[in-house]
């Protein structure tokens, strides 16, 4: 088990990834607020991260997923320019960010 | 005779400037009702100043009606061609336009009937815009079918006469305007109906050789219907005297009955001639009730002059019907323009029972009842319609020494009033006269029959003007004033054209005389 | 010569008129003076067309025609034609005409619409000249329609009474009834010979064409023009329009309805006395008598002086009418011209009474007098003077006494009626005639005692009554003149010798031999076989029914209210006029609205009831497809939507519109996803 623990292997890397996936998930499905919710998209687009760059080193992917990860961070930066503007216009409509009261296409 | 403006023609011009004259209008502000009026007058204006070139330069020798050669004013372009379909070959619609004897008076009335009636809408103040958009797609429709010599043309102005005038009566008519509006529409909607059918009949019987090509073209050229040669081999209609021709003629003559409109096909009009404004009583009374003499004339005679002898004597019974009945409902009417509606059918009894005599002096005084009484009950519409602007009443024994009122309009009115009574020395007379002279060579007793329908004729007309005009005035139409400038404008040219044709008929006669003794012969040849 | 003064003659009324209507409110004196200078014109210029006529060419036809209107091969030409007829007729309507155009200047002076009754009467000369002058059949139609038109015009002059344009309209509408007759009479003749003009179609009879090629047709043909002359000449059954006539002002009674207009018919017949064949003249002297007895027994019961004198006219026109039908030719149109001055002279001065009348009771203030009953009058002898005298010398005159112009005539006629009765045997018709000529007597004579002779009825009505100004007097005196017999023959006792039989032949017959009447030299020597018997005779009634109306009237031997008592039936027949108004206004007049209102209930209710019922039926037809269509067709259609409808609802139960619960509908799909495929 130390044995396990102290020589990180891929499998660690995954399961942290793995954790972290399952905390943005929980974030974007149970939080109120839009924020939050954008937070939890960043969680999970890091734990998407965290496992290119954990195959990048042990398989031979090679520098791909390292290059892989620079794009998704590059592309988590300008989700999140364009996600606050939106987040900005929803406040400006419905003055709230609470998702619960943001639905207009309820059928 | 050739006569173009800018390289168009001008019988063109004549049926196409009130188009143009509604697309100014359409493009006008609503808010502009004077350039509105200004514009309609404009376009029957010089509607009226080319019927009058037409006059003065109308070659009177030349015979037409079957003669594709002696038309005058001929425009014959090519419209719809379409080669080789199967079975039927080339199909060819003609746009084709000519004026024979027949035709020109009714030109000329037409013009100058509408050209009346823009005067006479001039306070018409309810949706001025659509109102004379309406009254000029009228008025093309009228001139077109009056100069068209191709059937499927003639057969589209006489459908595009037809919701206009729905519209005028339906919209800008009286309180049962709906009523009449549609009862109108039906009429003649089942009128058109039959003609379409027998149309479609003619076209598929008829076709000729083309010379330069050697085809064998169907068309819808009225003028080569006339010819039998032209009939194809087991056509429908091909041959003399068959049950197919005779049903033919029928459903023609019933639609042109319709719009006559002969007995027992006459209840649209008396409807439609209460409801309708006064412009659209002149119109309809004036112009559109000859279409359906014309289209006799025009159509059924030359195409079916088989039919039309062996249906001749039918159709004198239903003149002399007409003429007696619509002068006896005539004369117990209470409502003024009920009663010239029904003295309406009365009077265009005489111009059947004068073209059915199928002699040169009935066919005369047929036309020129036509023309005559066109200009009489378009009089007697603006008469009414001048006491109905002051008074809003139309009831016979709602008036009463209007004379000691307005006598310049009471001498004006009366004038019309004895001229449809058949005063010498008044058109009516001379018309009446012909048609009567003609149809006593053909049918002895049923014109004894008919002629008294003129003493009734005078017991009604002289009822109606002590009634009306006589008498003491009632308080109510205590200040009643004479008429305006403009109802003079409308009044005084047809009151001087009743006056000279009633005192020197002949410039009216030589018009049509060629070519209806052109036709009389053709009937009694062809027949 | 004979074709500009005619149409001079013809179109100075008509210039008149045209002036008049257009600017006779602006005129001085409102154009009165235009009406009559240009009458007075026409006059000369017809006693110079007259004169000349007679004396350079006294035997002759002249006619000029033009062109009127070309149909099909045929040319309508009009024309004017002057023979002595026409040549005399003309005198005769121009200077009646001149003097009641003066005369209306007093009589109308007070008028609201005083220049167009001048100008009416314009219109009336212009179309009388326009029948006398026509060579033409289908324009003496023209003309006779206009002078019935301007006959309707002035009779409703006063179109404020009512009776005065019911009287118009009657006017109007009879004469239709006989002009109806004549129109198809005209039909006959131009569907024979194709032409309108006299001589012409007679040009053709002479040649030995008929209409439809038999010799009925030809009678029918004149009977059937002669019911124009019915009409216009009132003569039974058509007369009942004379006397309602009566509503219009004086002057125009004496100018229309005595000496001209109605005289047209017997025009009429002369103009196409050549045509006529036996039968058909034997019909017109028939129609003739009957008339002049029908109305010279209902004069002698009326009160009103202008009716009597109505009921007169039309008995004299009966006379005239005889006259013709027997061959009396001469002697009729003879009648017809003396008849026209004594006649206009007799309501002239009626009208002179009922001017003086009138203003007596108008200053009176009395509105409920009739100033033209006899009953009310009486006496005015020596108020007015001239009046009277002129009044006697007519009364003479039409009553037949010698000296007089009516002597003449009416001998002649009485002669002519006898010598048709000893070549034909028609025995009636010289009965009836001299008959008649009594009843004249009498009824004119009783006229003249109730109005002039007698007490007065009311001492200071009558009193007050003055004789009227020159203007109205004077064509009085020159209509007495022209009743005396020196004008038309220098013999009292006879005009045959005279000028007027000189230029006034009876043309010849032209019909087929077999349908000719007595020839004319017969006739003539049967007349003056009988001639002195007639006279004697005739003067010997006259003279009786004047005694007789002397001795009821003015000596009172006999009681009037005594005798119709007596009378009985007779005399309230009389009274009623033989109850003609009366059956034609229940029968004809009646039965026409009868048969209107049928026809109106007809078209509205059988006609129209088609219409609208194959209306209705097809709204029924309609109504059915349409329910079909609606819940049948349209049923599985929208069955199909419903269900749609239903399951989006629940559906739609499931859109939430929160993305976190869309999220976990993902979430949880995948993970099934993820159960199932891995």
């Amino acid at each position: 088990m130390i044995q396990w623990l102290a020589e990180p292997g891929l499998t660690h890397f995954l399961i942290v990834s793995a954790i972290l996936f399952s905390l943005g998930l929980m974030a974007i499905l149970s939080k109120r607020n839009v924020i939050m919710v954008l937070m939890g998209v960043e969680l999970i687009l890091n734990s998407a991260n965290i496992n290119m760059i954990a195959f990048s080193r042990f398989t031979d992917l090679g520098l791909d997923g390292q290059m892989i990860g620079l794009f998704v961070i590059i592309i988590a930066a300008a989700e999140a320019a364009v996600a606050l503007a939106i987040v900005l216009n929803i406040y400006n409509r419905f003055r709230s960010i609470n998702l619960d009261e943001i639905s207009l296409l309820k059928g | 005779m050739e006569f173009s403006i800018f390289g168009i023609g001008i019988l063109t011009w004549l049926v196409f400037v009130p188009i143009v004259g509604m697309i100014i209008i359409l493009m006008l502000p609503d808010k502009n009702r004077n350039a509105i009026r200004w514009t309609a007058a404009g376009a029957t204006g010089i509607q009226v100043i080319l019927a009058a070139v037409i006059f003065a330069i109308f070659d009177r020798s030349k015979l037409g009606i079957n003669d594709a050669e002696s038309f005058q004013f001929i425009e014959k372009y090519s419209w719809i061609t379409v080669e080789a379909v199967p079975w039927v070959g080339r199909i060819e619609i003609n746009y084709f336009l000519g004026l024979d004897g027949l035709s020109v008076l009714m030109v000329i009335l037409t013009s100058l009937i509408a050209l009346i009636g823009v005067i006479s809408s001039w306070n018409i103040q309810k949706m001025v815009k659509g109102y004379f958009a309406l009254y000029l797609l009228l008025v093309t429709g009228m001139m077109g079918v009056f100069v068209a010599l191709d059937f499927f043309l003639f057969f589209i102005f006489w459908e595009v006469m037809l919701l206009p005038m729905y519209f005028l009566i339906g919209l800008w008519g009286g309180p049962r305007r709906e009523y009449a509006a549609i009862k109108f529409f039906l009429y003649t909607f089942v009128g058109g109906i039959l003609m379409l059918l027998t149309m479609l009949a003619l076209y598929f019987s008829v076709a000729y050789t083309d010379p330069a090509t050697g085809q064998s073209v169907h068309t819808f050229n009225i003028l080569h219907m006339m010819n039998p040669a032209n009939y194809v081999e087991g056509g429908l209609l091909a041959g003399v005297d068959t049950t197919w021709r005779y049903v033919a003629w029928m459903a023609l003559f019933i639609n042109f009955a319709i719009k006559i409109p002969l007995f027992p096909f006459h209840t649209w009009l008396p409807d439609a001639h209460v409801e309708a404004p006064t412009p659209i009583s002149v119109i309809l009374a004036g112009i559109l009730l000859k279409l359906g003499t014309y289209g006799l004339l025009r159509i059924n005679f030359p195409i079916f002059p088989d039919a039309t002898i062996y249906f001749i004597y039918f159709m004198a019974v239903l003149a002399m019907i007409s003429i007696i009945y619509g002068a006896l409902c005539a004369m117990a009417q209470d409502d003024f323009k009920k009663l010239i509606a029904y003295s309406s059918i009365s009077h265009m009894g005489i111009v059947v029972l004068g073209i059915a005599a199928l002699n040169t002096q009935g066919m005369v005084g047929g036309v020129l009842q036509m023309f005559n009484h066109g200009i009489i009950t378009a009089v007697l519409f603006l008469a009414v319609g001048v006491l109905y602007d002051r008074t809003k009443k139309r009831g016979l024994y709602d008036f009463g020494g209007i004379a000691n009122q307005m006598p310049k309009y009471t001498g004006l009115a009366m004038i019309g009033m004895f001229a449809a009574l058949g005063l010498p020395g008044l058109n009516g007379f001379v018309s009446e006269l012909f048609s009567f002279l003609g149809a006593f060579e053909a049918y002895k007793w049923i014109t004894i029959i008919s002629v008294t329908g003129i003493i009734i004729t005078a017991a009604y007309i002289l009822w109606t003007i002590q009634r009306v005009f006589l008498g003491k005035t009632p308080e109510k139409m205590s200040d009643l004033s004479d008429l305006t400038l403009r109802e003079y404008l409308a009044f005084v040219p047809l009151i001087i054209l009743i006056v000279l044709l009633g005192v020197y008929p002949a410039p009216a006669i030589e018009l049509m005389n060629a070519s209806l003794s052109h036709l009389v012969e053709f009937m009694n040849s062809g027949g | 010569m004979f074709t500009q003064i005619p149409l001079t003659i013809l179109l100075l009324p008509l210039l008149g008129f045209i002036l008049l209507i257009f600017f006779g409110k602006k005129l001085p004196r409102q154009g009165d003076w235009l009406a009559s200078g240009l009458m007075l014109l026409a006059l000369i210029f017809s006693l110079v067309l007259l004169i000349t006529k007679l004396t350079s060419y006294p035997g002759e036809t002249i006619s000029t025609s033009f062109e009127w209107a070309v149909v099909g091969e045929q040319t309508i030409s009009f024309g004017i034609m002057i023979d002595n007829l026409a040549a005399i007729m003309l005198v005769v309507v121009t200077l009646v005409s001149t003097l009641v155009h003066y005369f209306s200047m007093g009589y109308m002076k007070e008028d609201v619409r005083y220049s167009r009754y001048f100008a009416y009467l314009g219109f009336f000369s212009f179309s009388m000249l326009g029948i006398v002058l026509t060579n033409n059949i289908l324009l003496m139609y023209i003309f006779w329609e206009l002078v019935g038109v301007s006959s309707y015009l002035l009779i409703g002059h006063w179109y404020e009474k009512k009776s005065a344009s019911n009287a118009a309209n009657k006017a109007f509408i009879v004469n239709r009834i006989g002009d109806f007759g004549m129109f198809i009479g005209i039909m006959i003749l131009f569907f024979s010979f194709s032409t309108f003009a006299f001589e012409s179609i007679f040009d053709s009879i002479a040649a030995g064409q008929l209409p439809f090629g038999s010799t009925g047709w030809l009678t029918a043909a004149g009977v059937l023009i002669f019911c124009g002359a019915i009409g216009k000449s009132a003569q039974f059954p058509l007369h009942v329009w004379l006397p309602d006539a009566m509503e219009g002002p004086t002057p125009v009674s004496a100018l229309i309805h005595a000496a001209t207009m109605v005289a047209a018919g017997v025009y009429l017949v002369a103009r196409v006395f050549p045509m006529l064949t036996a039968d058909a003249l034997l019909i017109i002297a028939y129609i003739g008598a009957i008339t002049a007895l029908i109305a010279a027994t209902i004069a002698i019961t009326q009160f009103d002086i202008k009716k009597v004198l109505a009921y007169s006219t039309i008995s004299q026109l009966g006379y005239m009418i005889m006259a013709l039908g027997v061959g009396a030719y001469t002697a009729g149109f003879m009648h017809l011209v003396t008849h026209a001055a004594f006649k206009a002279g007799l309501f002239l001065g009626a009208g002179s009474v009922i001017f003086a009348m009138h203003k007596v009771l108008h200053d009176m203030h009395d509105h409920h007098t009739d100033a033209q009953d006899i009953r009310n009058m009486g006496g005015l002898k020596s108020k007015m003077p001239v009046t009277y005298w002129t009044f006697l010398i007519f009364t003479l005159a039409i009553s037949g006494i010698p000296l007089t112009s009516g002597f003449l005539s009416k001998d002649e006629i009485l002669a002519g009626t006898l010598a048709f009765s000893t070549l034909n045997g028609h025995w009636l018709l010289p009965l009836i005639g001299f008959l008649v000529a009594g009843l004249t007597a009498f009824y004119m004579f009783r006229l003249l005692i109730l109005t002039f002779h007698g007490r007065p009825s009311d001492e200071k009505r009558i009193s007050a009554i003055q004789e009227s100004p020159y203007v109205m007097t004077i064509p009085l005196v020159v209509l007495a003149a022209l009743s005396l017999f020196v004008f038309y023959s220098f013999n009292p006792f006879g005009a045959s010798s005279g000028w007027f039989y000189a230029a006034m032949e009876r043309p010849l017959s032209i019909v087929p031999e077999m349908l000719q009447p007595a020839s004319g030299a017969v006739f003539y020597e049967a007349v003056s076989s009988v001639h002195t018997p007639a006279m004697i005779l005739s003067i010997l009634i006259a003279l009786g029914g004047i005694f007789i109306a002397l001795a009821v009237y003015h000596w009172k031997k006999i009681s009037a209210e005594d005798l119709s008592r007596k009378a009985g039936v007779l005399y309230s027949g009389s009274a009623n006029k033989w109850y003609f108004d009366d059956f034609y206004n229940k029968v004809f007049v009646g039965g026409l609205f009868l048969v209107n209102k049928s026809m109106k209930w007809f078209d509205d209710n059988i006609i129209d009831g088609i219409v609208n019922g194959s209306a209705v039926v097809t709204q029924g037809f309609s109504a059915i497809s349409g329910w079909i269509d609606d819940n049948i067709v349209d049923g599985l259609v929208n069955a199909t939507a419903t269900t749609a409808d239903r399951a989006g609802g629940l559906l739609s139960k499931i859109q939430t519109g929160k993305v976190q619960t869309y999220l976990v509908y993902i979430f949880f799909s995948v993970l099934v996803l993820f159960v199932l495929f891995i």
